[in-house]
């Protein structure tokens, strides 16, 4: 039988506060243990929890950002169990009356566009962070109380890839709203799933189990491709699946049944008691909206219509908004997008990787890389040449024109020069002349190079070709 | 009739982890239900038009601004906790 995967995704965001969703407490990641908690964040008793207003704007901007409705009216709740990472025994988060609802976003999967639902968008906080020891687990609250966005998409992926998409893509929409960092391996960004599968063209799901510990894209893909396949195989060996939850063990390359209690999901919500409602009203919803980025998408559309650039460019040139905004940057100086898109997701993006820096860390300002372009043009360098000099800006910081002078790179436009260096190799190589002559007219390349060779690769291309012709012709 | 079995009884005290005695689930349970029998005086009342309450103020939109204020010094953070390192509290190992 052929069968479907039907899945959904849930992705917890940690918000871009300074401070803490309930109190005044530092979010910052990587302080010393316990250094950043307060009487509100450990659950003492008596203290009064106050929302953290930029939380709630970042929760309704993504929202917007999502396609969402956005309520008028909504509240935070109390979901409660026990956790030595979790102080008051309860976790403030929201039920029944989430900021955001029912919205959806654009994947493109094989050239296909798909629509992925979003049901809800709330606001909850973060808990603590247990690290387990030999004899005894070690409990670290700067995090708890930390805001944290849960975004819960519908069931409308139909496979690992799309669910990567999508994760990519809602990634990049928080970073350009700038609400979340999206850093997975810190766990600023976390996506959990939930995988059923039914056979093809069956309405009703199937059980359903939870995939946790998925902390990177390229995880997403394998525990998905590793969880359908165990589930198709007991299917078909006429088995039953257990709804339960798993986790992912990326050394190993599968996924795990947790040990979980048989009433660990009794949260018995209620509404919070210590905060009051959050009113969202048009003027405020509007206040928000006018402030949103130009998203991904509709940049990636401006692209290829604006600047006459492929597709691929595009979408890679948008992947954030840091790299968009630094081609545009560079575009203002110097209108010839192609070029510059061929240099950045060339030798800048191949210069990043290799020092695994993102684009914000690149030490060649726009305004350098155009001035090196200009040179180009001006056939001051040859564009093989340039390469080198690009590296070296890259390596030192230092200007072009700076570097092609220590260096001695100048390309050689002199006419008198590059037909004494000619005459040279024709002279040194007349065999080749002479097969050259009876119409090998491959060896052409031949001689280019010999140029190339003498002059380190500094001889004006165009210039060669005209001379050698002349000289061989 | 019996609103609340002993069986819930054991179902809430398991999680509010608290360890009843069999006397004990058995006095809550009776007390209990003794509770909700008097609670259930208010069902007389027609609430059909009464929207549910969840708070009495009628205030809404308390805000932080987005500041840092001072933490505890982790010292006085830890000075409760019944079992800690340097650093961290400490507690049964948890089995994931």
């Amino acid at each position: 039988m052929r069968y479907e995967a039907v899945i959904g995704l849930e992705v917890h965001a940690q918000l871009l506060t300074k401070s803490k969703m309930f109190c005044g407490c530092s979010t910052k990641f990587g302080e010393p243990p316990n250094s950043q908690t307060c009487p509100i964040c450990i659950g003492m008793p008596g203290v009064l929890p106050v929302m953290n207003k930029k939380a709630i704007e970042f929760t309704i901007k993504t929202g917007l950002a999502l396609n969402c409705s956005i309520a008028s009216y909504s509240r935070f709740a109390r979901k409660n169990y026990f956790y030595p990472d979790l102080p008051k025994g309860y976790q403030i988060s929201q039920y029944e009356l989430p900021i955001a609802t029912e919205g959806y976003i654009e994947i493109v999967v094989n050239g296909k566009i798909r629509g992925i639902g979003i049901t809800r968008v709330h606001l909850e906080e973060d808990a603590g962070k247990n690290i387990h020891e030999i004899g005894a687990s070690h409990v670290d609250l700067n995090r708890a109380g930390v805001p944290l966005m849960e975004i819960v998409s519908k069931p409308d992926i139909r496979s690992p890839e799309e669910a990567s998409e999508y994760v990519i893509k809602l990634r990049s929409i928080l970073r350009y709203l700038d609400v979340c960092d999206g850093n997975m391996e810190q766990g600023s960004l976390r996506c959990d799933a939930n995988v059923s599968i039914r056979p093809v063209g069956a309405e009703e799901f199937g059980i359903k189990t939870e995939i946790k510990n998925m902390n990177s894209f390229k995880h997403v893909r394998q525990a998905l491709e590793y969880e359908i396949k165990r589930q198709k195989d007991i299917l078909e060996e006429k088995g039953k699946i257990i709804q339960q939850t798993r986790l992912w063990e990326p050394e190993q390359g599968i996924t795990m049944s947790m040990r979980t209690k048989e009433e660990a999901h009794d949260y018995r919500y209620f509404p919070e008691p210590d905060l009051v409602p959050v009113v969202i009203d048009m003027a405020w919803i509007d206040e928000i909206r006018e402030g949103l980025p130009e998203l991904p998408h509709i940049k990636r559309e401006r692209f290829v219509k604006d600047y006459g650039l492929p597709e691929y460019d595009s979408d890679l040139l948008t992947s954030t908004k840091e790299m968009a905004d630094y081609f545009e940057e560079c575009l203002r100086h110097y209108r010839q997008p192609k070029v510059i898109s061929n240099w950045i997701m060339g030798e800048l993006m191949r210069l990043l990787n290799l020092d695994n820096k993102e684009i914000m860390e690149c030490p060649i300002r726009p305004q350098q890389l155009v001035d090196m372009l200009r040179l180009i043009d001006e056939d001051v360098i040859s564009g093989k040449i340039a390469k080198t000099v690009f590296e070296d800006m890259y390596r030192t910081g230092k200007a072009a024109m700076a570097i092609v002078k220590d260096k001695g790179l100048l390309q050689v436009s002199d006419q008198d020069e590059l037909l004494k260096i000619i005459d040279g190799i024709i002279e040194e190589n007349s065999n080749q002349v002479t097969e050259y002559k009876a119409g090998k007219e491959k060896l052409f390349g031949f001689f280019v190079g010999q140029v190339m060779k003498a002059t380190h690769g500094k001889a004006n291309p165009a210039m060669v070709n005209e001379l050698l012709k002349k000289r061989l012709g | 009739m019996a609103k609340i079995t002993k069986k819930e009884v054991e179902h809430v005290s398991r999680l509010a982890r608290l360890e009843l005695s069999d006397e004990e689930k058995e006095t809550f349970t009776k007390q209990l239900n003794n509770i909700l029998t008097y609670v259930e005086k208010l069902n007389e009342l027609d609430t059909k038009d009464v929207e549910p309450t969840s708070h009495v103020l009628q205030i809404q939109n308390i805000f932080k601004e987005d500041e840092i204020r001072e933490s505890l010094p982790r010292e006085r953070a830890l000075s409760n906790a019944p079992d800690r390192t340097d650093e961290f509290y400490r507690v049964p190992k948890i089995i994931e």
